[in-house]
């Protein structure tokens, strides 16, 4: 088969489909629509930024006429006056340059847009336009017909304008400005201690040092004079007490030094220790931004959907809105938003976002349909039973487990760290200083200042941000996004792993049917035919993928179990089952689930249905059992036990129908035995479990868009390498505790000087930036060595 | 009165400019995206006039290409 790429959005091109165009080959008439409306409008170079850059437009008919709604759109706007609007829309597919070019040249593809500005990061789009010329519905309906659709959820509704929180580069750059200054101001008498001219302005360079370090002193390091005085009033001793007592120190002693003609005081050093430690909370605040952790059921849920009103006419209302007892209209792959009764006929229901399962549940009129379903194929009707906040869906977030934050239920590695750290330091200045006290008072509170200036664990501070934040950001280049540092910490510490089965340990795709042999059409409308009668899963499955055919009259229809079926359809007999009941002698070896057929009593061919399970399971699991405590938790029945006690290594313990907040009580067992659990799920039923869990990552198939709230998210591709993922977390964790000593043996070589009384300025101001850069260097090298293994 | 409290004074200064600027810059989010814009000012000029059916010349193409990979990597 030719397997030539389509112009637009790069998928192979089925050779009987292709369609040419402009001596240009596609896959769909969508996507050849896309390149017709952009070489129209001299948008063409959109392909040259990148190969095959688009996507296939979705059919999108009636989906955002809520859109015509004003009070929803004003909910979405970010700006609004007569004749200007504004509106941010996230886009998922925003994926290269020529995305970002399309999306700024929309005023060419549509009347009234004045600007658009693509942010790249948040895979955002901001579109100032003319609500006079056009309307925010015509915008989105515009890009979704080049393929650029955008995702408005009910979480749009509330977001509001969030603020940006830009104080810690604000003081990053105070710091700077202060630090860069004083470094330049006090290096005249570094070196020229005694000489005529250093004399005559040392007072006037003294003060302005002073004056400038000010700002660094009150305004920068402000965070942590707060985070010291919270730790102090929760009786803990944490890392800030040491760094915010040293500052402080740092900044009175110096003040007396200059005030008294002592010295040119400590300031260069105290501005760059700040400097420094904001540098390190900054590298570790690395961020994905196009990413969301904090997902709820919001961000699933549609904004309107359409109501029917008593008269039978339609319109678009607010999902929280919705009250009991009234009609709704869900379309072709619109989500049910609240619990309710089915009106029409019947319904084919994707409920993969609850549960996982890919395979659509049949309703009928009358049955009860859930929140969280997906509507596949035609339109239906629905009578509601419960508004949003008191479907069931909904109901499992007001679980406590979702009001906690991750930070609050850990205690750091540094925090471990200075809870020895701090009090020997302690000890160490008022043991030192009563020894100086009977030699020489002066000297006795210079020593002591010194202790605290010198053993201000900068270094120590600087290890875990740096360490952290670089294996974040290798983890993240690997496709395992996590939430912040903390988790790495957690994930280090895991002993238990508990995976959930659908989904995550299988494919949410459906299983491929490949099929060998030749069949004729006519074979095909008999096969089609033969096994329409049949219940059997594999029998259901092999229906679904066979295309359409007229219906055939079936005169004899036989079902063995564990067999096969065997039925006579236009005259002629077909058996489709297990090898030995068609009567092939070629018997199953691989592990593989095959159907097999035959027609009259002649061998057609057989179907494989490739198994669902991702790639590398088995090894992953045989890789992790020997250093972790596996299981596994399904929604499903039994049905796969089997197969996957087969697969898995023996010690793994399988166990099936729970439900989600069984789910969850399950890893809340697990850690009353007190065990660390990692828990690897996906969809909405597994939220419980993870935000449980010590660490809950969710596995997805598209980062961008489907992930319930977790620490982590994990691009499906890479799910064989949890085992690396785990093992380099462990590795980060023996980094830092080789810089703590790294840093520590810095602090032994300032306290010597330190407490034997020469603590000069320009000693302070060496070893300072000195062990920062070691640390920072050693971390960086170390983290990237291990990432290679 | 030396002339170096004069230009002390004026290095001064002139950081403190350029901090305001900083902070300036900060505040009106133009740190917020570091990627889009170094994108965004390789495009320019590239518009196919008439059909759309003309394409840049070959080379210019590549280039642009180039450059983009570049940036991305």
């Amino acid at each position: 088969m030719n397997t030539s790429q389509c112009f637009h959005c790069g998928n192979e091109v089925v050779k009987k489909e292709e369609i040419l165009f402009d001596d240009r080959s596609f896959c769909c008439n969508g996507c050849k629509t896309v390149y017709e409306i952009f070489s129209q409008n001299d948008l063409s170079c959109y392909y040259d930024f990148q190969a095959n850059p688009g996507a296939t437009p979705q059919d999108i008919k009636g989906k955002y006429d809520f859109l015509a709604n004003e009070n929803i759109v004003d909910k979405l706007l970010e700006f609004k006056e007569n004749s200007t609007h504004i509106v941010s829309l996230y886009i998922p597919h925003i994926h290269c340059s020529s995305c970002i070019w399309i999306l700024e040249n929309l005023q060419k593809l549509q009347a009234g847009i004045s600007t658009s500005q693509v942010n790249f990061p948040e895979k955002k789009v901001r579109i100032t336009y003319n609500p006079e010329k056009t309307s925010l519905q015509e915008i989105v309906e515009m890009l979704c017909s080049i393929g650029y659709e955008p995702y408005i959820s009910l979480e749009n509704y509330d977001e509001g304008k969030k603020k940006v929180d830009r104080s810690l580069i604000y003081k990053i750059g105070v710091a700077f400005f202060c630090f860069g200054n004083i470094m330049l101001l006090s290096f005249p008498e570094y070196f020229e201690v005694n000489e005529f001219w250093i004399d005559q302005y040392k007072d006037f360079f003294r003060w302005l040092i002073f004056l400038l370090s000010l700002p660094a002193f009150i305004y920068s390091a402000s965070g942590y004079y707060v985070a010291a005085w919270k730790s102090i009033k929760q009786g803990m001793l944490n890392i800030e007490i040491p760094i915010a007592l040293g500052i402080v120190v740092m900044f009175v002693r110096s003040t007396v030094d200059i005030v008294f003609n002592y010295g040119q005081g400590f300031f260069d050093s105290m501005c760059g220790l700040i400097f420094f430690m904001l540098l390190g909370k900054l590298f570790q605040q690395k961020t994905y931004d196009f990413l969301s952790f904090e997902r709820d059921y919001k961000s699933y849920f549609p904004i309107a959907i359409t109501k029917i009103l008593p008269g039978g006419k339609e319109v678009a209302v607010q999902v929280y809105d919705i009250e009991k007892g009234d009609r709704l209209l869900i379309r072709n792959q619109e989500l049910i938003p609240v619990d309710g009764i089915l009106i029409s006929d019947s319904a084919s229901i994707d409920y993969s976002f609850v549960t996982g399962e890919a395979v659509p549940i049949e309703k009928k009129s009358g049955d009860k349909i859930f929140a969280g379903g997906k509507q596949l194929g035609k339109v239906i009707e629905m009578e509601v039973m419960f508004s949003v906040s008191q479907s069931y869906l909904t109901q499992l977030w007001s679980n406590d487990v979702f009001q906690k934050k991750v930070e609050q239920k850990h205690k750091s590695i540094t925090d471990q760290i200075s809870h020895y750290f701090t009090p020997a330091l302690l000890l160490l200045a008022i043991i030192s200083f009563t020894y100086w006290v009977f030699i020489d008072v002066t000297t006795a509170f210079n020593v002591f200042t010194a202790i605290l200036i010198v053993a201000c664990p900068c270094a120590l501070a600087l290890t875990a941000p740096f360490t952290l934040g670089n294996v974040l950001r290798i983890m993240g280049n690997r496709k395992l996004y996590l939430k912040n540092a903390i988790v790495v910490e957690q994930l280090a510490k895991v002993d238990t792993i508990v995976f959930d089965k659908t989904g995550t340990i299988t494919t949410h795709k459906k299983s491929a049917i490949v099929q060998e042999g030749i069949f004729e059409e006519s074979d095909l409308v008999l096969l089609k035919n033969a096994l329409r009668g049949s219940n059997h899963p594999l029998s259901r499955r092999l229906y679904d993928y066979l295309p359409e055919f007229p219906v055939a009259a079936v005169t004899h229809f036989e079902e063995t179990t564990g067999k096969g079926i065997q039925a006579i359809v236009n005259g002629k007999t077909i058996k489709v089952g297990s090898a030995s009941f068609v009567g092939d002698a070629e018997e199953n070896q691989l592990k593989q689930t095959n159907v097999y057929v035959s027609i009259d009593g002649i061998y057609t061919g057989k179907f494989i249905f490739d198994n669902q399970y991702r790639d590398g399971l088995e090894e992953l699991f045989s890789q992790l059992s020997k250093k972790y405590e596996v299981k596994v938790l399904s929604g499903d029945n039994e049905g796969e036990k089997e197969v996957l006690e087969q697969l898995l290594p023996k010690n793994t313990e399988l166990v099936f129908n729970q439900k989600p907040e069984q789910k969850l009580a399950f890893i809340e067992n697990l850690q009353k035995q007190g065990k660390n659990v990692l828990m690897i799920g996906d969809g909405l039923n597994d939220a419980g479990a993870l935000a449980q869990s010590n660490v809950g990552i969710s596995i997805s198939e598209n980062v961008n868009v489907f992930s319930p709230a977790c620490d982590g998210i994990l691009d499906a591709s890479q799910f064989k390498r949890i085992d690396f993922f785990l093992r380099y977390s462990k590795n980060a964790m023996i980094t830092i505790y080789m810089s703590f000593c790294l840093s520590l043996l810095y602090n032994i070589v300032g306290l010597s000087f330190a407490v034997s009384g020469n603590l000069l300025p320009i000693v302070a101001a060496i070893i300072m930036p000195l062990s920062t850069i070691t640390i920072v260097s050693f971390v960086t090298i170390m983290s990237n060595y291990f990432a290679r293994k | 009165m030396s002339v170096i409290y004069l230009l002390i004074s004026i290095s001064i200064i002139v950081a403190i400019v350029f901090l305001y600027a900083f902070l300036r810059a900060v505040k009106t989010g133009q740190y917020d995206d570091d990627y889009t814009p170094s994108v965004r000012m390789l495009f320019d000029d590239e518009l196919v006039k008439g059909s759309g059916k003309k394409e840049l010349p070959t080379s210019k193409k590549e280039n642009i290409q180039t450059k983009i990979k570049t940036k991305i990597i």
